[in-house]
């Protein structure tokens, strides 16, 4: 298996771990906490800057305990370059986790419009957001399997 | 995805060549082995720019390197 496929398979189940363990953290604090409209807005608002900034911190450290590992046990060096075939796959694969949160964008502000609770909406647009990472992630591990 | 109609000889030509390895042919043409990898089992058709790369590192020109295997229109 070549680095790229590995560290897709890494990014994946990290990705997974990540946002499966956030989840369940925002579970238990939404269940404590009695909010009014106010409060749910900026709970919510909070929430998605805490699982950016949170997502962004754990994938740089995955990513570098990645490398190290990788190159202990391939003696391979991580490529330091994109290449043109790593720009395609790289292209489609935002393709298509734009179209996916483009998707979940649209059933959140559906949701909205047939007034339900708000956080119906932030929670359709944090899975959404989860789910385009998903979509990107297996679209560039199918390309670099089956090609382009 | 299409059937790729480019088919290529870069498996025997790296054979002829010392048994050169997909990262050295990748080394020396300025990709990642992914790239090479793909380009050999016939996966992604590269652009001219590398395909030219790849045929001047074996030393032969384009055609015996590459072969176009469509019908014309």
């Amino acid at each position: 298996m070549t680095y790229q496929e590995t560290k897709n398979y890494v990014s994946l189940f990290s990705s997974i771990l990540i946002f499966g363990a956030y989840c369940l953290y925002l579970f238990q604090k939404y269940n404590e906490e009695i909010l009014d409209s106010t409060a749910t807005l900026s709970f919510w608002g909070g929430s998605i800057l805490i699982l950016i900034l949170v997502s962004i911190v754990a994938n740089i450290v995955i990513t570098i305990v990645f490398i190290i590992i990788y190159r202990i046990t391939t003696n391979e060096e991580e490529p330091a370059f994109a290449d043109e075939l790593d720009k395609l796959i790289e292209l489609k694969a935002i393709k298509i986790s734009h179209y996916v949160f483009l998707l979940g964008f649209l059933l959140a502000m559906s949701s909205l419009a047939m007034d339900m609770p708000l956080s119906v909406t932030f929670i359709l647009l944090i899975f959404s957001g989860f789910l385009a990472q998903l979509g990107n992630i297996v679209t560039q591990l199918y390309h670099y399997r089956k090609g382009v | 995805m299409g059937k790729c109609m480019i088919t290529n000889n870069i498996r025997r030509l790296r054979f002829e060549r010392d048994e050169m390895t997909q990262q050295q042919l990748a080394d020396k043409v300025g990709v990642s082995r992914q790239a090479i990898l793909s380009i050999e089992k016939g996966n992604y058709s590269p652009s001219l720019e590398l395909a030219f790369r790849i045929a001047q590192v074996f030393g032969v020109t384009l055609e015996e390197v590459f072969t176009y295997e469509g019908e014309p229109d």
